[in-house]
This record gives structure tokens, C-alpha cells and sequence, in this order.
């Protein structure tokens, strides 16, 4: 017999299992309908593949599974899906969840199955996609989809069949074990196999239990030596003690050693099964039957008929209880699970699902309420008790107090809420509850500073993003500031070796440039969007005025509208002659500056290394080359022309400004004192023109230059 | 239908509260035996005022403190703190030092603190130094044992000490209290406080002129018995699982160990062998009733062992070179304020983890304070 080793702590409540051990494992009557929770499992609700209508077989898929942490559902009988909606689920919450609802037919026909007698012919990966559309979850309690469990990382040298059953009352398992130990070993073998045959395959079973221990003993030599299993199953029976059926619990005495906290039991090398899943497994693969039915232990001094019953997953537990002989009155609590871990139901419609292995209809005596909490002694029995090793009164305080810091230094994530600190406190203290709160709070709280974080993050980032911006733009102002200078050192240089009489061409270059710059800065549209906007302008005050002109023509003569609406039309032309205008000017300057740089018109621009092509696109060399063209243009011509063409374009204008003076005095404009203050100052303008081509002297540059910004201000 | 709901486990143990303060207090019952065989009904007569005080007082804080008051006072709790200051003060004392020592340890040391499982010092020891440093003539006049009465007087009739504590004047117990006045063997100071100022005697010679001595076995008359009373109490407990053995056994250990380390044989200046400490004063009734407070002591066994060791060195080292004769109640005081220090550095190692030390406990705290 195997060496076992003592866990700290630990109780010895009233066992109270030999109710549910009278009679064998019973059946129940087919139910009318079957409620089937889509999430009985821990990890993602599985998703339906049936909808309200159909008809389906027994065992047929109608939820699959919805990622890698799920489990499959399958219709425990056949009939037709009555619906798919939120019904009572047997969970704390006491909520409701989306439920498949299946009317049964009273025929339970089968699907095809698929037994696969002889296992040892398929892979691993076979064998653990038929556990794993078996459906089949953790069949202790904790219902964590079992094929997850069966693919470890880690190589498993060990592999644990926990058949303690500690809680008070339950004998599922037991019961189980007595009646099919055969089936039982024929599961632990398909286990062994996926798991890459073990070195170690134990059963725990406390000593509680001598009739399951003799079977299993038994069955696993008849195996053995009929040649049935190929794995050596050693049973490991140890002292009864609430909780020796926790998983770390069951670990440490059957091995010693204890699972680190915070990870698996598989980076010690060990997977822990419960012996009804052996079962599932053993059916799903030997026989092909998907996850279906389980044992549940029907007991509790409510029930006159208490015992062990094969159910169908989804039966709602008043059928399940009345086939016990259940008396709703003396009822007290329905717990579903032990007395120790389990939690109320309050809905008697809720069903038998995957975990449940145990129903306790209990009356006053069982579970009489609680009294009132009295205060904390500090006795230290509960620490005494404490499987885990914890302060469990330390903890309560520090509960209380909301001081998370100090749970974690105490190691509240470690406990795993057994409730042997509870059962013993004198002062009936409902310390297991103190705790679930705890943790609850806890998680909010690490959900709450992870999405904290998260915002912080994208904060900092944000301020990153845009100082790095203003940096750039910074580098770029520096650079262009930098280039000018340059550029003005150069042309000073340039002018300093050539002729005096080009000095003030230069001066007004450098100007020109530096006022092009200015005025580039402000606006801050690339030439081509700068062309696509007027052009769009362009075509807006066409449809203006087209559409004025056309409610104009609508309108009777006699209207007194009809003066505001010319009006209108008068302004909008206005407008539509602006927008040409600045068009076609922009479109000039354009061009000019296209033939510029074709002509490469003179050595000073050459050098410019604003010219290049790379830099075409920027508005600022564009402006400047712009600025330069003019000067150059001008600077070509001969002084005589150069007036001559500003007469020309001041003649150009005044014609415009009289036609809009005109205009406006024939519409009755309000503006016509500004247009005639406008045309007034043209005239002085074009009449200083005409002297200063009358008065021409060729080295006369002083009066030029000022008629030049004249213009250009006018522009 | 109206089932109950309610979260796991659904079972309780048979323990409760007000069973181990019932189990404290008829573990009392011994050492209260023998207090009576030897020295009267005075330690009776002090239970009784100090129960009546304890109750009132408590009553009336529950009250005030607007809570059920039943429902407090069914714990016994008070009633336990009330027979151990009647069990510690000096049988036949006047009822005002009863009094005041138990409405100080039930209002100042419990409530005060915040009530049942609050206080960080133990009620009874608290409200026994502060008579005792009050009251230093009252406090230190232990009435002889019964052995050690000249022939024809026998330790003072239920009546005459209800008399005696009452203070009442009258013809009858004027006579009566003269009458033991006179021949000065009525009271006593303490076999302790005797052996401690033993003018020069070598311990063996002390031992065969001091009355205590004389009519006693290993600790003074009728002292040996009182702490092997309270001692048969306290195994009684240990049985019950009312509470572990770490902290009793580490503390009468420890003061074993100091009193036979520091014992030379019986010199004019011995400080008293083992036997002697272990039998004399207070030390059964504070290693079972005393230290075993849960309330005010260590959380983990470990905790418990420290705990219990340091408070029997400290008795023996006021006993052997304090000014008080008894020390109990100071030595349970002073490790009553370390009691949360030994907690912290004594934490159980929990399931799954390497160790729990100081190391892992700052990391915590640092990684904490980073994140801040």
C-alpha cells in the first residue's frame, strides 16, 4: 500500500452517507421537458446549433462548444427544441441563463453512435477530440471542461483519480464505484493513454468508503490480468478528513508535495481527474455516448426515498426530487452540491446539470438558520482547521477592514474556500463569505487598475505623439528660417561681387521673397489645393448667380422683391468676378513659374536650392519662386517697360472698377460710395503712371520700386 | 415556497462562543476549590461581587453602545473576566477593590477598546495592576492559610467575611478582626514576597522558619495546591480543545528554564528553585486562563510559542529582580503590546508557497508602493 502524507487542518462533520447508500443506483422517469443550461462549465457558453422547432435524437450536438474553454451540450433525449431562452440556472447568483429547452417525444431515440471498443488503435488526438465533443466537464463540482485538462504543456508522470468524495452526504461517487469499477478502470486506461501512459496512475479514496475500495481493488486485478488495461492502477485508501478531496488537497497526501500557488497541478507532472468523469470518459469513447446523464445523490431528511439516481442532464430538479419522495415542507434549503461547498437553490424548476452531483433537501435538524455572528475571539480554531494553512481570523479582519494589501500578504488568493474555518467558528462567524466578497472586490479592483492603466497609457502616448510634433514642426521653422538666411547671405555675397547697379535689384528680390514668405505662412494651402479652392469658388458663384439670375427672371415686375433680388444678382456677380479673378491670377502665377524654371532664367535662381524638384511641392519654395519670377521678370525688362506694363494693368483695372461703379449705380448699390472712392484712387494712381513714363529717366529706380509694392499691395 | 438562502457551508460545528467561555469557567473550578480550602470564602465572596460588577457594567455599555444587551452577556465573557479578578485578588479584600478592578476591566480595558475581540489587553490583568498599583495595602494582605492558623482558630466563617469585606461595624467583628490582629496571623505578605525578603536566610533555613514554608511541600502552604487546582482546570481545557498547548507549556517552560538557570543552590540571595515558581502565585491561573486569552496573545502556533516564552521569562524576571513579588499580570501586559509585532513575523507558511518571512513581506509591500 502506498505511503500517504497528512494535510494540516481539516474537520470531521457528521457524514450522514449511509441515507443515500441503501438502495442501488436508481433511474428516474423521462421528464417532459429538459432544460439545458449552455454554459454548466467553466470558460465560454457553448453556442446553439439548433433552433426552436427542430426535432433531435438522443445525443445529438446542440450547442458546440465556443472556443478552446468550453464543452459541447447534446440533447440527453430525443423530442423537439421547444426554445432557446433565459431560464433558472442552478448557480449562486441565483440568475438566469440562456437555456436550450427540449420537449421530449417519450421515445428516447438514439443517434448513430460510434463505440470504439478497441481505443488503443486510435491517436491521442482522436481520442481527445472524442472526449472532447463528449462534451465532458469536471464531474466533482467544479466543471472545467475536461479535454483542456487532458493536453498539459507539461509530461505528466503522474496521473490522480480522486474518488475521496469528502463532503458530508454525497455518495455519487461512491455509489459509482460499487456498481461499474470495471467501466471505471477501462476510463482510467483511455486517461492513461492520452496522457502518454503515466508512470504513476493512484486512486485516492478515504477509508470511509471499504466497499468502493474492494471494487475498485478488484477490478483493477481482473483487468490486469485479463490483459484489458496495459496501465498499473494502484487504489490509495487514507484517513476520512473534510476537505482531503480538494485537488491540491488530494495532491499533497497521495504525493507529498504541494502545487505552487498560483499554478497547475501539471508543472509538478500531475493531472487530477474525478472518477465520474473516468466514467464519461469511459462512455464517451468505449461506448460513443456524448455526456448525457450522470449520478446524483438525491438525500436530505426532506426526502423520503434518499439515494443515488442516473439522471438526464436537464431534468428539472422537482421531477428529480419528487422521484426521492421530497416534501416541499419540511424543506428548509435546497443545496445543490455538499453541505460544505454547495450553494441554495431557490427555483425548483432549475436543473441537474454537468456538476451536479448532489442534491440535499434538508430540513430544520440538518440546517437549522444561522444564529446572529458574534464577535471575533481570536481563538484560532478556524486556523487550526484551515487546509491551506491560512489565518483565516487574520483574514476576516483584514475583510473587513478592506485592507487588500494585507489579504494579499495573507495569502487570500490561497484560500479555497472550503468552509472548515466557518463550520468551526464559535462565534459562527460567516468567514467564507467575508472572503468571496473579498475576492470579489479584489478582482473588480485588478480590473479597475488594468483599465486605468490602459488609459494612462494611451495618455502618455498621446502627449508623446504630440510633443514629437512640435518638435518636428519646430526642426522644420528652424530649418526653413536657417535656409533663408543662408540663402540672403549668398545673394549679398553674389552682389557684392557683382556690379553697384544691381544692388537694389537684390534688396527688392530679398524683400519680395520675404513678403511672399509672409504671406505663404498665412495661408497654408498647398498650390494645388489652393488651385482646386478657387476653382471651386469659381464654380460656387457661378451656381449663385445662375440661380439668382433665374429667380430674377421668375420674378413678376411688379413685385416689391424684385429689387432685392437684383440686388442679389449684382452682389453675387460681384462675387463671381472676384472669384475669376483671384483664379486666373493664381493661374498666371502658376504658369510663370512652370516656365520659369524651364527657362532656368538666371544664374542667381539657378544656384537657389529652393529650384530643385523635391522641394516643388513645398508651398514655401513655390511662394518664393513665385516672388522671384516677378522680380526677375521684372528685373529683365527695361525700366520703360516696366512701367508701361503697370499702366497697362492700371488702366486694366480702373475700366473694371468704372464697369463696377456702373454697375452699382444702375442696381442702386449701397456699396457705390466705395466703389467710386476705389475708382478715384485708380485714377490717381494711373495718372501717376503716365508721368512717371513721361518723366522717364532711366536711372531713376527710386520712384519704380515704390510703383512696384504699389501694385503688388493692390493685388 | 420560502427556502433559505444562504452561502456555504451549511453546516456548523457543535462549538460555540458561550460554550468555551462556560468550559473557562468551570475549568476554574480546582484552583477555586482549593482557594476556598485553604483561604477561606473570601475568593468566593470576590467572585460574586466581581460577577455582579462585571454584569452591570457590561449591561450597561451594551446598552449605551445601543446593542442587544442579552445577546452580549450570553457569551459569558464578562462573567470570565469577572471570576478571574476574583480568583487573582487577595481573598477577604474590600469590595471597592473588587469593584473598581472589575468595572476598570470590563468599561476601560473592553469596551473602551471597542468591545469583545477588540481589547489588546487582557481585561482582568488590567484591571488587576490598576488596583494593585492603587492599592498596594490591600493588595499585598493575603490572609494565612488555613494550615497555618494556631490550634483553635480556623480561616473566618461565610458571615464574618461577608463582614469582614463589607466593613462593617459592629461589636462582633471588631472582637473578631482584633482577635487575629492580635496574634498578627491573620494576614500575611505572600510566600513569594516572604522568600523574597528572607533577611539573610539561606534558602534551607528560610524554608524551616517561614510559616509558609513550614506548613507547605514545595511552594508555600496552601499556594501548591491553588496552582495545582488551576493546573487540573487547565488540562481539563487542553482536553476540550478549548484552546492548543503552545502558549501555556512555552511560558511555565520558560520559566522553569530561567528559575533553574538562575537557581545557585539555595543561597541567602536564591532567587527560588523551579518548583517554587511553578507553584506559587499566579502561575497556573495565568499560564491556563491568562495567556490562553485569545483575544490578547499570538495568532500562529509559532506566534503562540514566543509569545508564551517571553511572558515566562518576564515573570521570572521581576520576580527575581523587580519590585513586585508577583508578575504575572505585568509580564502578560507588556507581551500584550508585542503580540501584534509576533504576529507579524510569525505568519504560518500557507500552502503552496516557499516560505513567509519578513523578505517576502517587504517585497510585497515595495512592489506596492511602486505601483503607487
Amino acid at each position: 500500500m502506498n505511503k500517504t502524507w497528512d494535510i494540516p487542518g481539516g474537520i470531521h462533520p457528521p457524514e450522514n452517507k449511509l441515507q443515500s447508500l441503501k438502495q442501488g443506483i436508481a433511474e428516474v422517469p423521462l421528464p417532459d421537458i429538459l432544460i439545458l443550461p449552455l454554459n454548466q462549465h467553466i470558460g465560454a457558453p457553448a453556442m446553439p446549433v439548433v433552433k426552436p422547432g427542430d426535432t433531435v435524437l438522443k445525443g445529438q450536438l446542440v450547442a458546440e462548444p465556443n472556443g478552446f474553454v468550453s464543452a459541447a451540450v447534446h440533447a440527453p433525449s430525443s423530442g423537439a427544441i421547444e426554445a432557446i431562452e433565459d431560464r433558472a440556472i442552478p448557480h449562486p447568483s441565483a440568475m438566469d441563463a440562456s437555456c436550450i429547452v427540449i420537449r421530449t417525444d417519450g421515445e428516447d431515440r438514439w443517434v448513430d453512435l460510434h463505440p470504439n471498443r478497441d481505443y488503443r488503435a486510435l491517436t491521442i488526438r482522436q481520442l481527445l477530440n472524442l472526449v472532447r465533443d463528449a462534451g465532458i466537464t469536471g464531474m466533482g463540482g467544479a466543471g472545467f471542461p475536461s479535454a483542456v485538462k487532458l493536453q498539459p504543456r507539461q509530461s505528466i508522470g503522474t496521473l490522480i483519480i480522486n474518488a475521496t468524495e469528502c463532503e458530508p452526504y454525497i455518495t455519487a461517487d461512491d455509489g459509482l464505484i460499487r456498481e461499474r469499477a470495471d467501466e471505471i478502470v477501462i476510463g482510467i486506461d483511455i486517461l492513461a493513454q492520452i496522457l502518454g501512459n503515466p508512470q504513476q496512475i493512484l486512486i485516492g479514496i478515504e477509508n470511509n468508503k471499504p466497499e468502493a475500495y474492494t471494487a475498485l481493488v478488484n477490478a483493477c486485478e481482473s483487468a490486469a490480468k485479463n490483459g484489458a488495461i496495459t496501465s498499473s492502477i494502484e487504489v490509495v485508501s487514507f484517513a476520512t478528513k473534510y476537505p482531503s478531496g480538494g485537488e491540491k488537497q488530494l495532491i499533497q497526501i497521495l504525493t507529498g508535495q504541494e502545487v505552487p500557488s498560483g499554478k497547475l497541478p501539471a508543472e509538478l507532472g500531475i493531472v487530477c481527474h474525478n472518477i465520474g468523469t473516468v466514467y464519461a470518459v469511459f462512455r464517451a469513447v468505449y461506448l460513443g455516448e456524448p455526456l448525457i446523464s450522470r449520478i446524483t445523490t438525491v438525500t436530505g431528511n426532506s426526502c423520503t426515498k434518499p439515494g443515488n439516481y442516473e439522471v438526464l442532464l436537464g431534468t428539472p430538479t422537482n421531477h428529480l426530487l419528487g422521484t426521492a419522495g421530497f416534501d416541499e415542507v419540511l424543506c428548509q434549503r435546497l443545496i445543490m452540491g455538499g453541505p460544505m461547498m454547495g450553494y441554495t437553490l431557490n427555483d425548483l424548476n432549475a436543473p441537474v446539470i454537468k456538476s451536479t452531483n448532489c442534491l440535499l433537501a434538508a430540513d430544520i435538524v440538518e440546517s437549522p438558520a444561522g444564529n446572529p455572528a458574534q464577535a471575533c475571539i481570536r481563538c484560532g480554531h478556524c486556523s487550526e482547521v484551515c487546509p491551506a494553512s491560512l489565518l483565516p481570523q487574520q483574514l476576516y479582519w483584514y475583510a473587513k477592514a478592506r485592507d487588500y494589501d494585507q489579504l494579499a500578504n495573507h495569502h487570500l488568493a490561497d484560500c479555497i474556500e472550503c468552509g472548515a474555518c466557518s463550520y468551526v467558528c464559535p462565534s459562527e462567524i460567516p468567514l467564507v463569505q467575508y472572503y468571496r466578497a473579498a475576492k470579489g472586490e479584489i478582482r473588480l479592483i485588478e480590473q479597475e487598475v488594468i483599465v486605468s492603466d490602459r488609459a494612462r497609457q494611451r495618455f502618455e502616448y498621446h502627449q508623446e505623439r504630440l510633443t514629437k510634433a512640435e518638435q518636428d514642426r519646430t526642426a522644420k521653422r528652424e530649418a526653413r528660417r536657417e535656409e533663408a538666411r543662408k540663402k540672403a547671405a549668398e545673394l549679398a555675397k553674389n552682389n557684392s561681387e557683382s556690379s553697384s547697379a544691381d544692388e537694389s535689384d537684390v534688396n527688392v528680390d530679398s524683400e519680395v521673397i520675404q513678403a511672399a514668405l509672409a504671406r505663404v505662412s498665412a495661408t497654408k494651402n498647398s498650390p494645388e489645393q489652393e488651385l482646386k479652392r478657387l476653382e471651386r469658388a469659381v464654380t460656387a458663384a457661378e451656381n449663385r448667380l445662375a440661380k439668382a439670375e433665374e429667380k430674377l427672371r421668375q420674378c413678376p415686375d411688379d413685385d416689391s422683391r424684385k429689387k432685392v433680388l437684383e440686388a442679389a444678382v449684382a452682389q453675387t456677380r460681384l462675387r463671381h468676378d472676384d472669384a475669376v479673378n483671384k483664379l486666373s491670377r493664381f493661374k498666371i502665377a502658376d504658369i510663370a513659374s512652370e516656365q520659369t524654371q524651364s527657362a532656368n532664367a538666371s544664374a542667381k535662381l539657378a544656384d537657389d536650392p529652393t529650384d530643385k524638384d523635391q522641394l516643388a511641392s513645398d508651398r514655401a519654395s513655390l511662394a518664393i519662386k513665385n516672388a522671384q519670377l516677378k522680380a526677375a521678370r521684372q528685373a529683365d525688362m527695361s525700366e520703360l517697360e516696366k512701367l508701361q506694363n503697370q499702366h497697362d494693368s492700371l488702366q486694366k483695372r480702373v475700366e473694371k472698377a468704372r464697369n463696377r461703379l456702373e454697375q452699382a449705380i444702375s442696381d442702386n448699390d449701397d456699396n457705390i460710395d466705395a466703389y467710386r472712392v476705389a475708382v478715384e484712387k485708380l485714377d490717381i494712381k494711373l495718372n501717376n503712371s503716365e508721368t512717371a513714363i513721361a518723366n522717364f529717366v532711366p536711372d531713376d529706380r527710386t520712384s519704380d520700386t515704390l510703383h512696384i509694392e504699389d501694385s503688388e499691395q493692390h493685388n | 415556497m420560502a427556502l433559505l438562502r444562504t452561502t456555504s457551508p451549511h453546516l456548523h460545528g457543535p462549538q460555540t462562543t458561550q460554550h468555551v467561555m462556560q468550559q473557562l469557567l468551570l475549568a476554574t473550578v480546582p484552583g477555586l476549590i482549593a482557594l476556598s480550602w485553604h483561604f477561606g470564602w473570601g475568593s468566593l465572596i470576590n467572585i460574586v461581587i466581581a460577577s455582579c460588577t462585571a454584569l452591570a457594567c457590561e449591561a450597561t455599555i451594551v446598552s449605551l453602545r445601543k446593542r442587544p444587551a442579552w445577546f452580549y452577556l450570553r457569551d459569558c465573557s464578562a462573567l470570565v473576566t469577572a471570576v478571574l479578578i476574583g480568583l487573582a485578588l487577595p481573598p477577604l479584600a474590600p469590595w471597592w477593590v473588587v469593584v473598581v478592578a472589575t468595572t476598570f476591566a470590563i468599561v476601560i480595558a473592553k469596551h473602551l477598546y471597542g468591545g469583545m475581540g477588540y481589547n489588546p489587553f487582557n481585561p482582568a490583568m488590567v484591571g488587576y495592576v490598576v488596583v494593585l498599583v492603587s492599592f498596594p495595602v490591600e493588595m499585598t494582605t493575603w490572609p494565612v492559610a488555613q494550615s497555618m492558623l494556631p490550634d483553635g482558630l480556623s480561616t473566618p466563617g461565610l458571615w464574618e467575611s461577608i463582614q469582614v469585606v463589607f466593613q462593617f461595624s459592629g461589636s462582633a467583628v471588631d472582637s473578631y478582626s482584633s482577635a487575629y490582629h492580635s496574634i498578627d496571623a491573620y494576614t500575611a505578605a505572600t510566600p513569594l514576597d516572604s522568600f523574597k525578603h528572607n533577611n539573610g536566610l539561606l534558602a534551607e533555613q528560610f524554608y524551616d522558619q517561614d510559616a509558609w514554608f513550614v506548613g507547605g511541600r514545595w511552594a508555600g502552604a496552601g499556594w501548591e495546591w491553588v496552582n495545582l487546582g488551576f493546573l487540573t482546570g487547565g488540562c481539563y481545557l487542553l482536553y476540550q480543545r478549548i484552546f492548543t498547548w503552545h502558549a501555556p507549556v512555552a511560558m511555565l517552560s520558560a520559566l522553569s528554564i530561567m528559575a533553574w538557570l538562575n537557581f545557585d543552590g539555595g543561597s541567602s540571595v536564591s532567587n527560588g528553585s523551579a518548583s517554587m515558581h511553578l507553584l506559587s502565585g499566579a502561575t497556573m491561573l495565568g499560564a491556563f486562563f491568562i495567556v490562553t486569552d485569545p483575544v490578547t496573545s499570538a495568532v500562529s502556533h509559532t506566534g503562540r510559542l514566543i509569545y508564551g516564552a517571553l511572558i515566562g521569562v518576564l515573570i521570572f524576571v521581576i520576580r527575581a529582580w523587580g519590585n513586585y513579588p508577583d508578575a504575572v499580570a505585568f509580564a502578560v501586559l507588556l507581551m500584550n503590546f508585542a503580540a501584534p509585532f509576533i504576529d507579524y513575523y510569525t505568519l504560518p507558511r500557507t500552502y503552496g508557497h516557499e516560505k513567509y518571512g519578513l523578505g517576502k513581506k517587504a517585497s510585497t509591500s515595495q512592489q506596492s508602493l511602486d505601483k503607487d
